[in-house]
């Protein structure tokens, strides 16, 4: 049995979708921790969803940092353990230091809400393990996931395969049109150096079922399943 | 009961500097609170009258109407006058929905105006004990060419967005209007759906004496004050601006903090009563609760958490601020409820408590400023009559609602002065308010109203006069127009999808939602028929049910029930009165025959400028019920070889329709036949059970010719068509008129005898058009169009009408 915590804090409105989407992967359960009083101690995996964490008043993430929740998350990081950021949840990673770059308004301005085909860019995490090169089509919701980072911060992340996904169109090519954002070499997705922490801006959670209109996001959770988690787990180990 | 003093649109009741008329109350209303009260009241009792016995509060001039509505049925598990209305859906789960209007604040400022709709229908529904699953929004405005309109919808859709997307609730549908009577007087229409579990329905009738009672969520500023009464309750006139303090500020984040914990609050069943604080504020909520509990309550004002420093017991009683909930306790459960509260980082602080005897008494400094019966409050407000003084523009015997015959360009038949009269009249009366420029704006030069009516017949424009060949264009500019338009540029900036519930969003005929842990889902449309209800508010408002209905259908949901929003002119004009009540007589008249209640809705009156109405606008919203979420019809063009069918009426006209829109003719208003779009829907339900249909799309704006488009772009697969045979029809009619109870269906090859026996059975004509496939849309024999050509047009027409880079 995986056990995966999946945060709440006040303004998160993914994590029920979170255990939903959970719910149908074998052998995986999950529970929603409040940030103030997170334990995640007896966890294999935790997961920070989307929303508005403290209405993003300040800037995305930037209030939530501070909360117990995420001292927390960054020891379990620095034991090894599993983490996942997704829309809110990857801002609130860079923002707390434990993923590389920030993530900024759209290029446009305009909250977009679309669904955008992703490539895989490396399979040595746990969470993308068996799915390198997979043109993946997902759900984005968000206003600010333009990721962006100094020119030696980028060069590093690519250098170090730290980039996980990359806006592409259905045939896997990343251009211009089909990044939805302006994010930096149309990055979606990156990992930590560890390469357990990695944070994306589309929602997996919303494409584990095909009467929602796609499975893709059951591919990457899916590998949360205790079979794979182990073995993916060995690739970065 | 006396009726209000008829009154021409000059000399409208506006506030003037007299205490009566500063709380928004006519001399009568005067004498009756006098009457009432038995005692000279004092001012800040004078204000509370004011709000609460205001039009936006009180339904003054709607009330005894919208009683005619129907509101009965098996589903039906609580009708109007609550929060909202709620359905069953079987195994103890109900559906609780409503559709609301902020226009008036929108008007003023459009992005907070907009984004506290959002928040106000949000809290009907979860004061419920309902977790909100989807919301849908119905706007209109001025023609998108102009800077008015443009800065109203980048604002209002800017607030939707801002709001939604922060709560978290899926914005799943909606309908967008453009013409020029909403130039000055947008409408913001928003609707919300919302699940609960029977037992832990929430109502606000159950406050019993000694219980505690908390106010709670943001703190209580000089925002909004008397909004209700002051804003949403008269014109709009000059001197908009200095009414912007009327409007109130949004604060999505305390929103979705004050719904967790009102939920939590509802399922740890300990609360007797919650109620949302909105319109009139905390004396609309103290006194609703005490009315509908029959007790009374103590309000000590100076314990109300304040935004600002020297609040008067007046400000804050009338205050509109955001974001805040009453919440009675259950005695013994206080620390629970304050527990609650913490966790959530709410500020909840105990205001008063619930008394015997059925007074409310607002206290200050150890003295009572306020002592009076809650029922006076809440439902002691006069009703007028408005049928009183209606009368139709122009002519006196419209009033028996018969629509007129406007299906009869097709059928070639002559239409009598008599018929045509009315409506006629009434747009003229609309171009003359909204001046030369309303034409001009629509960018329709090439007719014009008046001429396009005495010319009688809708081909008599210059364009008609062009050959045949150069229809394709007039589709692609049609696609493109403002009525017909993809609104992806709006709905884009909505999370459609948070949730995980969304199995259908905007952009299909209706959104379907799942339950989780259910096989069964709900279906939600929401629509309007503004540019026929124009011509007649009868056949408008009967369309706009009709269509919304329709919609359900179409994707293969059964109609449960139905909310309706009526936006409607000053009802004290003669006008203004009559399209109240023809517009209330439609939705009845088209709710009976459908077999159909209501079971909640809203009334903005007023919505008026410097005496010019806006169109009577019946906004529709529809609930329905699929048994198995996973059989439901498909947005899809369909396969190579599919049949293609049209099921209903193709008695169509351009009178008012979106092609008349852009040549300038708006005369006659279509027919609508209620049995036969009663038996189209059986049918398609039917036809959907025998599992024969593989697709389905609602002719709607641009007629027949843009839904059989709109179903090529689904999948980007072309057909073949034939324009089914009607006696003497124009081809442009056939192929751009519009008139309800039509349906294009999509069939497997081998099932057209079969769903024709079935149509027989229901008594439901039927033509088969051509058949599914290749890459052009040809519609024999006038047009054949590359389906690249409909893409560009349909998904960047509005964007370029607007003005933006696509």
């Amino acid at each position: 049995m995986t056990r995966v915590a999946i945060l709440r804090y006040p303004g998160t409105w993914s994590e029920r979708d979170f255990q939903h989407a959970l719910s149908l992967v074998p052998g995986v359960e999950s529970d929603i921790l409040w940030h103030e009083d997170a334990d995640l101690a007896g966890y294999d995996a935790a997961i920070v969803p989307g929303g508005f964490t403290y209405g993003d008043y300040v800037r995305a993430g930037a209030i939530a940092k501070i909360s117990p929740a995420t001292r927390a998350l960054r020891r379990f990081a620095d034991a090894g353990k599993l983490v996942l950021g997704s829309c809110n949840g990857f801002q609130i990673l860079c923002e707390a230091g434990l993923l590389p770059g920030a993530l900024v308004r759209n290029r446009g301005l305009e909250f977009r809400c679309d669904w955008v085909h992703m490539r895989v860019e490396s399979d040595t995490t746990p969470w993308t393990a068996g799915l390198r090169g997979a043109i993946l089509r997902m759900p984005i919701a968000h206003g600010e996931g333009c990721w962006v980072a100094d020119d030696q911060t980028l060069s590093d992340v690519e250098s170090r395969g730290q980039v996980m996904f990359r806006y592409t169109d259905e045939r896997g090519a990343a251009t211009p049109e089909a990044n939805p954002n302006g994010s930096l070499a149309n990055i979606a997705g990156v990992c930590n150096e560890g390469r357990n922490v990695v944070g994306l801006m589309p929602h997996p959670e919303r494409c584990s079922e095909a009467l929602l209109g796609g499975t893709d996001g059951y591919r990457v959770l899916a590998n949360l399943a205790p079979a794979l988690a182990g073995a993916a787990a060995g690739i970065y180990r | 009961m006396s009726s209000s003093p008829m009154l021409t649109g000059a000399e409208t009741a506006q506030p003037k500097l007299d205490l009566l008329s500063e709380v928004g109350l006519t001399p009568f209303e005067g004498a009756r609170v006098r009457e009432l009260m038995g005692r000279e009241p004092s001012a800040l009792e004078w204000a509370m009258f004011g709000a609460m016995w205001s039009e936006h509060c009180a339904y003054k001039h709607s009330k005894k109407l919208l009683r005619t509505l129907p509101t009965k049925g098996a589903r039906v598990a609580l009708g109007p006058g609550e929060n909202a209305g709620a359905v069953d859906l079987g195994d103890g789960l109900l559906c609780a929905f409503k559709v609301e209007s902020h226009n008036h604040p929108s008007a003023v400022e459009p992005y907070q105006g907009a984004a506290t709709g959002v928040g106000g229908i949000l809290r009907d529904v979860f004061a419920m004990g309902a977790r909100p699953v989807a919301v849908l929004n119905a706007l209109f405005f001025g023609p998108p060419s102009a800077p008015r309109a443009r800065r109203l919808l980048s604002g209002v859709v800017g607030g939707i967005s801002y709001y939604g997307n922060c709560v978290g609730i899926p914005d799943v549908g909606g309908h967008v209007s453009f013409e020029p009577c909403y130039l000055e007087n947008p409408l913001v229409n928003a609707m919300c759906v919302g699940l609960v579990r029977r037992d832990r329905l929430s109502r606000a009738n159950t406050a019993r004496p000694g219980s505690a009672v908390y106010l709670v969520g943001s703190d209580t500023g000089r925002d909004g004050i008397a909004g209700a009464s002051l804003l949403a309750s008269f014109e709009l006139g000059a001197q908009d601006d200095a009414k912007r303090p009327s409007v109130q500020v949004g604060n999505p984040f305390l929103e979705k903090l004050l719904m967790e914990a009102t939920l939590e609050l509802v399922e740890l069943d300990a609360v007797e009563a919650v109620q949302d604080l909105g319109a009139a504020g905390l004396t609309c909520a103290t006194s609703e609760v005490a009315a509908r509990s029959r007790v009374g309550m103590r309000i000590d004002v100076d314990k109300v958490p304040r935004r600002a420093k020297g609040m008067s017991p007046y400000e804050v009683m009338l205050s509109e601020s955001q974001e805040r909930m009453l919440v009675v306790a259950r005695p013994g459960r206080e620390s629970d409820v304050e527990r609650v509260f913490r966790q959530w980082e709410l500020h909840g602080v105990r205001i008063g408590e619930v008394t015997e005897e059925q007074v409310l008494e607002i206290r200050s400094e150890g003295m009572a400023v306020a002592t009076l019966a809650p029922a006076l409050l809440a439902d002691e407000a006069p009703e007028y009559d408005v049928t009183q003084w209606a009368r139709a523009p122009r002519s006196g015997g419209e009033l028996e609602g018969r629509a007129p015959r406007g299906a009869a360009e097709v059928e070639g038949g002559a239409k009598s002065p008599d018929e045509r009269v009315a409506p006629r009249a009434y747009i003229e009366g609309q171009d003359d308010k909204e001046g030369g420029t309303a034409r001009r704006e629509t960018g329709s030069d090439r007719g014009n109203v008046g001429g396009a009516a005495s010319a009688g017949h809708v081909v008599a424009d210059s364009r008609a006069d062009q050959p045949l060949h150069k229809i394709g264009l007039e589709l692609l500019d049609l696609l493109a127009s403002p009525a017909v338009a993809s609104r992806s540029v709006i709905y884009r900036t909505y999370d459609q999808m948070v949730g995980t519930d969304t199995v259908l969003g905007p952009g299909a005929d209706a959104a379907l939602l799942r339950i989780k842990g259910r096989k069964d889902g709900i279906a939600i449309a929401i629509d309007a028929q503004p540019r026929v209800a124009a011509l007649d508010p009868f056949v408008g408002a009967a369309s706009a049910v009709a269509e919304a209905l329709r919609n359900l259908v179409c994707v293969g949901a059964t109609p449960l029930a139905i909310t309706d929003c009526l936006n409607l002119g000053n009802p004290e004009r003669p006008e203004g009165a009559w399209q109240l009540e023809r517009t209330i007589a439609g939705i009845s008249a088209a709710c009976d025959a459908l077999g159909v209640p209501v079971v909640s809705g809203n009334v903005s009156l007023y919505n008026a400028t410097r005496g010019a109405d806006i169109w009577p606008t019946a906004v529709i919203g529809a609930v329905g019920h699929i048994e198995d979420v996973t059989r439901y019809i498909p947005v899809t063009s369909g396969r190579p070889g599919d049949v293609v069918m049209l099921a209903g009426s193709a008695s169509v006209g351009l009178g008012a329709s979106a092609y008349g829109a852009s040549i300038g003719v708006h005369d006659v208003a279509p027919s609508i036949d209620l049995a036969l779009e009663a038996r189209l829907q059986r049918f398609m339900l039917a036809a959907h059970q025998a599992g024969t249909v593989r697709a389905a799309h609602d002719r709607a704006e641009g007629g027949l010719a843009v839904a059989l488009a709109e179903l090529a772009l689904r999948d980007r697969i072309g057909m073949k068509v034939t324009l089914p045979a009607v006696r003497g029809i124009d081809k442009r009619v056939a192929l751009f008129g519009e008139g309800p109870s039509g349906v294009v269906l999509v069939l497997g090859p081998s099932l057209e005898s079969q769903v024709r026996a079935l149509a027989a059975q229901y008594d439901v004509p039927v033509w088969t058009l051509g058949t599914i496939g290749g890459d052009l849309l040809e519609i024999a024999p006038v047009l054949g169009l590359p389906i690249a050509a409909l893409v560009d047009a349909h998904s960047y027409g509005l964007a370029r009408a607007l003005g933006r880079e696509v």
